[in-house]
């Protein structure tokens, strides 16, 4: 495995190679990364800046990529090593993959800036932002390797094959290959031109279905994550933080807590700023001990008197009540075409429904957990982040330190689903081992993630629609009244918070001449964050679900509805992350392939229902269609979910099947029992006791995975799998019981 | 002071004994592919194998393991050869971020010694560990697979 001494023994920026006991180590020079404007600011800290990648070659034919996003389970630890080798020519099953540690630099300006290239894993952009730069890097290398050959064999570089780590001149009949050449290509300077890239009929590996390269680490126990890193000298810690939204405590005895044996300290965490941006999350009390169980007894043995704290009276039921009355008024008009009120009030027919959706949590099986060792000459960070960046960020804030003086390791994560884009945990860990001067590793417990995660915000949506005479949409309004994850965030006025909430974009916008998009601003204590394809759990929701409402009251078929409203392919303006296009037909075409492949409309047994839906997530078109089978006593399963997916090129359509199948079970999981329940101003579920978590006796027992590869550019596939699928799931419900899932989660909605 | 066998090798704990055998294999014995999930018994990420027998080492405290055989996911292979059960996750590509894997795997093992050929209906009986990522279409499609495998190999 390539470790981190090896990484950081490569000096220069990007036009650079070394040597290293006989392979070749390539970090290649490339072209700047290619965001779009806005998605920069959405997804990383920093400016976009060059990309590249490391490429180890070994004397014995075997190929180290190291992958620069944090592997959290959704495949880049394999689909991001395919781009390089695949321009490299290299044979993948002689292929390993590796993490690559946060790599940042000093630009022209002083600014920091990503070294090679962004390395945070969120908004299903892994494979979006690194498509180019990464195949540059692995053709780089392959420049490198064919001149070598070339140089060894007297001939002309042009007549090289390069194929499965083998350099093949065809009209001499000799070869090499890339391990025996691999020394001489390290002596070459690396070609200023930037390389040529294969044409995509020319793919001989993106494409093709591979398995996920460190599947034998983990079915061996041997994968490393972060809560089983560990460094020389490090004490444990565990921390007791305020169970209610922005206390303080009262008075704390600790005296208890310092007589378990093993306890060194206890060390309290100031909260953040009241409304300022988090840090951490809440104030707590670290208890630092030479063991994990010395450190829980210790906090066990903690008395401290909480006050309440501003939220006190803040509840599940009052959180609704408030949405509710908010929605009464007049809100913030973020988008509004034509004249929504005259095409309303000139309407042959309307239809007008309300939603709730519930926070939800995380959970992230590997609990938060983070190694910091605060030095007076730098400052170490090891843990599961999706966002190293921030951490690095955060804890340099905290300390006012230079950033390049902060090492950032991501480990593999154990989970991610959004939590993990917010290192608070890091800050916590790197807060704790300055305080007792050592190394320490800090653990949170079950309760300690439910209570303190950044939750999917909540709300109440209400939405309308108007048709004319002709069975034409004429009127569209989305009004939402919810807490946004965009608040506590510096120079974010509240007049924004609607961002990352309603994408005004988002079908019907473009499709109906009258739309009016409201927002209202929630007032809540939680916490909020992005999780797992954020609005557009909730969107998709209810959209789709509204659109299954009224095309019954119309006695219209949902599909037939969907279809016609959405129309032919032509390219729409898309603004948010995910565009600059939105295309209508593309959306048709997957709807149109998930009601093929899954029946749809095909008569169904007593008890059992099938529904449809499909939305457009971060570039991605995802239907699906769900069956349903509801018994007497209206307990429900799912025996059978049929997917169609358009994500443009397929890199590696086994992941694709992976993400889609998880996008579909943490739908269903979340649809059926998922809610965060607020009494008192605190977070009530602390385990999965209550906060149930699907099994695998509810999960589906098939889920079928069909991929349109138009060849239009690659999205990404984390997170387009699961907006779908509770509103196809309600709209199945609805077809066996006439009744309509509004609110979420179904829990026992549907008891006799 | 508790005497006790992990993954072969005969070992001793003079500590707390109210610790759970959770923290002892990690901690103690640095077999970290037994991971902590939930603690109270619900996820089974740390499940391992007591006298045979799939376990949830989190709520088991280390007085209850005295004279007990224990093995972990580090020892369910024979050395280099996998188990039945870790071929079939390899085969069917059932990890995603693999972190309930092992658990799952130890309980698969457990499961398939009294049930060799599980039913879809004994597998929603039996397993009830926790996948977060939603591996369980594939992580079924594998329990069959250990099945067979596991029979072709006996």
């Amino acid at each position: 495995m390539m470790d981190g001494s090896l990484l950081s023994a490569t000096r220069r920026d990007f036009l650079r190679y070394a040597t290293s006991a006989g392979a070749l180590i390539v970090a290649a020079p490339l072209s700047a990364c290619s965001r779009r404007p806005g998605e920069v600011e959405a997804l990383v800290d920093g400016p976009p800046a060059l990309v590249g990648a490391f490429i180890v070659i070994r004397p014995d034919e075997t190929v180290l990529i190291a992958f620069p996003n944090p592997e959290m389970g959704q495949g880049v630890d394999t689909s991001l090593p395919m781009l390089v080798a695949e321009e490299l020519g290299a044979d993948f099953d002689k292929v390993e993959t590796t993490q690559m540690p946060l790599e940042l630099k000093r630009d022209e300006d002083g600014e920091i800036a990503w070294k090679y290239v962004g390395q945070g894993s969120g908004g299903s952009y892994s494979i979006v932002g690194h498509w180019e730069g990464l195949r540059r890097a692995g053709a780089t290398a392959r420049m490198l390797l064919v001149a070598a050959a070339a140089a060894e064999m007297g001939v002309d570089a042009a007549e090289l094959t390069v194929a499965q780590g083998v350099i093949r001149h065809e009209v001499s009949g000799q070869e090499t290959t890339f391990g025996a050449i691999a020394s001489a290509a390290a002596a070459l300077d690396v070609p200023e031109e930037e390389p040529a890239l294969k044409p995509s009929e020319d793919f001989t590996l993106i494409g093709t279905p591979q398995k996920m390269k460190n599947a034998r680490a983990i079915v061996t126990g041997n994968a490393v994550y972060g809560i089983d890193a560990e460094v020389p000298g490090m004490l444990h810690a565990v921390i007791a933080r305020c169970p209610y939204f922005d206390g303080i405590a009262n008075s704390v005895d600790d005296r208890a807590a310092r007589s378990v044996p093993g306890v060194r300290d206890v060390v309290k965490i100031e909260r953040p700023p009241l409304d300022g941006p988090y840090g951490v999350q809440a104030e707590g009390y670290a208890v630092v001990a030479d063991s994990v169980w010395a450190a829980l007894k210790g906090r066990d043995a903690l008395s401290i008197d909480w006050n309440h704290g501003p939220y006190a009276n803040e509840s599940s039921p009052s959180f609704q009540a408030h949405c509710e009355n908010l929605l009464t008024g007049q809100g913030q008009v973020v988008r509004d075409d034509g004249d929504f009120d005259a095409a309303f009030a000139a309407a042959a027919t309307i239809h007008e429904a309300h939603y709730w959706q519930p926070y939800v949590s995380h959970a992230p099986l590997e609990p938060q957990n983070c190694i910091a060792d605060v030095r007076e000459d730098g400052i170490d960070i090891i843990g599961p982040m999706q966002m190293p960046s921030s951490a690095n960020r955060l804890v340099a804030q905290a300390f006012d330190r230079d950033r390049l003086s902060i090492r950032v390791q991501p480990t593999r994560l154990g989970g991610g689903f959004g939590r993990r884009l917010t290192s608070d945990y890091a800050l916590e860990a790197a807060l704790t081992s300055a305080a007792v001067g050592k190394p320490v590793k800090l653990l949170w417990t079950r309760e300690d993630d439910l209570r303190h995660d950044f939750y999917r915000p909540s709300g109440m949506h209400h939405l309308r629609a108007a048709f004319d005479a002709e069975g034409a949409l004429t009127a569209w309004t989305h009004r939402l009244a919810s807490a946004s994850k965009y608040y506590r965030r510096p120079n974010m006025p509240e007049t924004d918070y609607w961002q990352a909430e309603l994408y005004p974009d988002d079908f019907p916008a473009h499709l109906v001449d009258n739309l009016r998009v409201e927002y209202f601003s929630a007032r809540s204590g939680a916490p909020r964050g992005s999780w797992r394809a954020p609005a557009h759990t909730a969107n998709a929701f209810v959209v789709q679900s509204f659109l299954d409402e009224i095309a019954i009251a119309r006695g219209e078929d949902p599909l037939a509805l969907r279809l016609r409203l959405l129309g032919e392919s032509q390219e729409l303006p898309y603004e948010q992350h995910g565009g600059p296009v939105f295309n209508p037909g593309r959306l048709a075409g997957v709807l149109r392939l998930a009601a093929e492949k899954g029946d749809y409309g095909a008569p169904m047994s007593e008890g059992c229902g099938r529904g449809i839906a499909a939305h457009f997530t971060f570039g991605g078109y995802v239907a699906e269609v769900v069956d349903v089978k509801i018994d007497a006593d209206g307990r429900l399963s799912v025996p059978r979910v049929v997917a169609a997916v358009d994500v443009g090129t397929v890199v590696n359509p086994n992941g694709i099947a992976a993400q889609l199948e998880s996008g579909v079970n943490d739908g269903l999981s979340t649809a059926l029992r998922l809610a965060i329940n607020i009494e008192g101003g605190r977070v009530v579920d602390g385990n999965f006791d209550t906060y149930q978590l699907m099994r695998i006796a509810d999960a589906p027992r098939e889920i079928e995975t069909h991929i349109i590869d138009n060849g239009d550019p690659p999205a990404g596939m984390g997170e387009m799998g699961l907006p779908p699928l509770a509103p196809a799931l309600a709209n199945a419900i609805f077809q066996v019981t006439g009744r309509r899932i509004r609110n979420l989660p179904i829990g026992d909605q549907l008891r006799a | 002071m508790v005497r006790l066998t992990v993954n072969g090798e005969e070992r001793e704990f003079q500590g707390d004994e109210e610790m759970p055998l959770l923290w002892y294999l990690r901690e103690e014995a640095g077999l970290k592919g037994v991971k902590f999930g939930c603690g109270i018994a619900q996820c089974g990420a740390c499940t391992v194998h007591i006298d045979g027998r799939a376990i949830r080492s989190c709520v088991t405290q280390m007085a209850a393991v005295d004279g007990a055989s224990v093995t972990t996911i580090e020892g369910l292979s024979d050395g280099e050869t996998l188990h039945p059960v870790q071929l079939a996750w390899i085969d069917e590509d059932v990890a995603q971020c693999g972190y309930c894997q092992a658990g799952q795997i130890m309980a698969v093992a457990a499961m398939l010694e009294e049930t060799p050929d599980p039913s879809d209906e004994d597998i929603d009986r039996n397993l009830t560990n926790i996948c977060r990522c939603g591996t369980y279409y594939r992580l079924r499609k594998a329990v069959h697979h250990a099945a067979t495998l596991r029979k072709a190999g006996s």
